[in-house]
């Protein structure tokens, strides 16, 4: 028991030294949040003019799925800075201190969760400005909104895992467009995937990040009848396939991560 | 005397580069450890080693009577650590730096804050200690960086050369930072390029390279080691070299090193200022003017030549401080013996 409060105490402490980076660099928050709006505002309005939906508008249909991509590039950030921690040499004060060994992940996913909690916020009022809304009550829209935290959370940890094995910062970036940008695309995240080529349309069936999206619509009451034309048990149970993922990827990714980090020490030339 | 630094036939390869060969040290309670050594040397590795942040191949490291790999978590509670490059958060201030290490040493909310600030008056960093470390010179970033390191005022303290990069006076505050470190009964060990480093603050040196000891001692007996006083000539034509060169060789012990680049002849000798005066009286007698006379002590430097075949390297990564030890140009191009 002191070792689990050992180790959420000194993941506080770094937590909170990773937000403190947020707020000296608010250039940061200012990026990650205008390209959320961007998307809302481009999708809603265009492809908005172009798909039309049975029961439900597009740019409610739209909103939880850019919610979903959002969070889910946000983790991002997690490797990146993780990366940066491993080549900027601090990692070495950190892994000399007698802290918690997975004190420094725990404060990066953490704080993480704080990153995409804003932008979630910033999502959500440019969406109501464009006429979305939540026709559930309030505990089933928090329900989609900490599932979408939680999914993100998992993510973190997979992204973190990476970050301490590319060799800077940059590369994370490149290495999560190539695998974050497909993941979230080939998804019902912006389209319904009815008309996808078939194969595409199984890989978007049980991606979890179409049911992550599709939860999050039944969350808001954003759902519509063309979203249950499918035969996969994934879609139609999306909370606890959403929920299996971020179990089996969390079981996997934090022991892997830690383990990584105890070896891996900041990058000497 | 206990050590409270101690490793025994230390070995780390990486791929086909033994970074350090069976290195043995032992750091008595209390005094300062000086290792010496050139660029790629084994220093940093060693330092890592020590305090817990690599494994290595075979050998053990003690820190405080403390095995580094069976416990490491008792060993950092004992160590502070300055590496190589300044490991500080540089959108945190100064301040901020210092509390967090401070919180992760548990040391609690309150005496954090205080000694945070306690040791950024201490490194003359109060006034900037509420500003972003990334708009810090290189040397104020270094004294935070050692601040960090003595947050929980460690018994054992590893300073990977502390003094690379900064600027002359930045040196010697730092130096003086050191000194009185060990007053406060703190064990060091201290990695430097720099042979005036180590002496003006070790009271022992190891000279390593190629990740092996090649010489221990302290300053004065390094220096002995490698002979007594010599004399320097440089004479003003290449052909004056000749006759000067005979006149020394009466006078000195072993044979006469001749430069003729720089018409520089150099001669051990061991009557001081009296067989100057009489090289000098000889060489008079001769049409021979001379351009540069002395009678040098040898300095570190030159042991290290002599250890090592060749002069410290400048310069790992900054740049910037190549005038802080300077190899006389003319001991480059010279063969000692
Ligand atoms: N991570 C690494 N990978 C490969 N070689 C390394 C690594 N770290 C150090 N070395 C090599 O080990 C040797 C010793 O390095 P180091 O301990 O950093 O020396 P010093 O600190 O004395 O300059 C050098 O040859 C260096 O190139
Ligand atoms: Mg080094």
């Amino acid at each position: 028991m002191a070792s689990v409060a050992h180790t959420l105490g000194d993941g506080a402490v770094v937590a909170r030294r990773n937000l403190i980076k947020i707020k000296r660099v608010p250039e940061l928050l200012l990026w990650t949040t205008m390209s959320p709006i961007m998307f809302v505002l481009l999708f809603g309005y265009i492809f908005g003019s172009a798909i039309v939906l049975q029961g439900t508008t597009y740019r409610e249909f739209l909103i939880a799925g850019i919610f979903a991509q959002t969070v889910v590039f946000g983790a991002t950030f997690t490797g990146a800075g993780m990366a940066e921690d491993m080549q900027k040499g601090i990692i070495d004060r950190f892994r000399s201190l007698p802290m918690a060994r997975s004190a420094v992940l725990v404060g990066r996913t953490a704080s993480d969760i704080a990153y995409n909690s804003i932008s979630l916020v910033v999502m959500s009022l440019t969406g109501l400005l464009i006429g979305w809304s939540i026709s559930t009550n309030a505990l089933e829209a928090l329900g989609g909104y900490l599932l979408l935290l939680f999914f993100a959370y998992a993510v973190s940890w997979v992204m973190a895992y990476v970050g301490m094995l590319v060799s800077s910062p940059e590369a994370i970036n490149n290495a999560s467009f190539m695998v974050i940008f497909p993941m979230t695309f080939i998804a019902n995240t912006f389209v319904p995937i009815d008309n996808f080529p078939s194969v595409l349309k199984t890989v978007a069936e049980w991606n979890p990040v179409s049911t992550l999206a599709q939860a999050v619509r039944e969350a808001f009451g954003n759902t519509d009848p063309s979203m249950y034309n499918t035969d996969a048990w994934s879609l139609h149970n999306p909370i606890v396939y959403t929920l299996i993922w971020i179990v089996i990827l969390l079981v996997i990714f934090i022991p892997l991560s830690v383990r990584q980090y105890q070896k891996t020490a900041a990058r000497s030339k | 005397m206990t050590d409270m630094i101690r490793t025994s036939g230390l070995v780390k390869r990486y791929g086909d580069v033994t970074a350090l060969d069976g290195l043995d040290l032992a750091v008595p309670k209390g005094t300062i450890l000086g290792l010496l050594g050139p660029n790629g040397a084994g220093k940093t590795t060693a330092v890592r080693i020590l305090t817990t942040l690599l494994e290595p191949d075979a050998g053990v490291a003690e820190v405080a009577g403390i095995d580094v790999h069976a416990h490491p978590d008792k060993v950092r509670e004992r160590i502070g650590l300055s590496g190589q490059n300044a490991a500080v958060d540089e959108h945190l201030t100064g301040f901020e730096n210092l509390d967090m290490v401070g919180r992760l040493y548990h040391l609690g909310k309150t005496k954090s804050r205080e000694r945070a600030r306690e040791l950024l008056d201490q490194f003359e960093l109060d006034e900037a200690g509420d500003r972003p470390a990334k708009t810090y010179s290189g040397g104020m970033r270094r004294r935070l960086d050692l601040a960090a390191a003595l947050v929980a005022s460690p018994e054992v303290l590893f300073l990977d050369e502390p003094t690379t990069g900064l600027d002359p006076r930045s040196r010697i505050n730092m130096w003086n930072a050191i000194r009185s470190l060990v007053d406060g009964g703190a064990t060091l060990l201290l990695t430097t390029q720099y042979m005036e480093e180590a002496d003006q603050l070790a009271d022992d040196i190891v000279v390593i390279d190629h990740g092996r000891k090649i010489a221990h001692g302290t300053a004065d007996q390094l220096k002995t080691q490698l002979g007594g006083e010599r004399i320097e000539i440089v004479v003003d034509e290449l052909g004056h070299l000749e006759v000067t060169q005979s006149i020394l060789g009466e006078l000195c012990i072993g044979d006469v090193q001749v430069n003729r680049q720089s018409r520089k002849l150099t001669a051990a000798v061991t009557g001081g200022a009296g067989i100057l005066q009489e090289a000098l009286r000889r060489i008079d007698a001769t049409n021979v003017t001379l351009l540069d006379v002395g009678l040098r002590r040898p300095t570190l430097d030159d042991v290290f030549l002599t250890l090592t075949g060749h002069v410290a390297e400048e310069k790992p990564d900054e740049g910037t401080n190549g005038e802080l030890v300077e190899v006389p140009e003319e001991f480059k191009e010279e063969e000692v013996v």
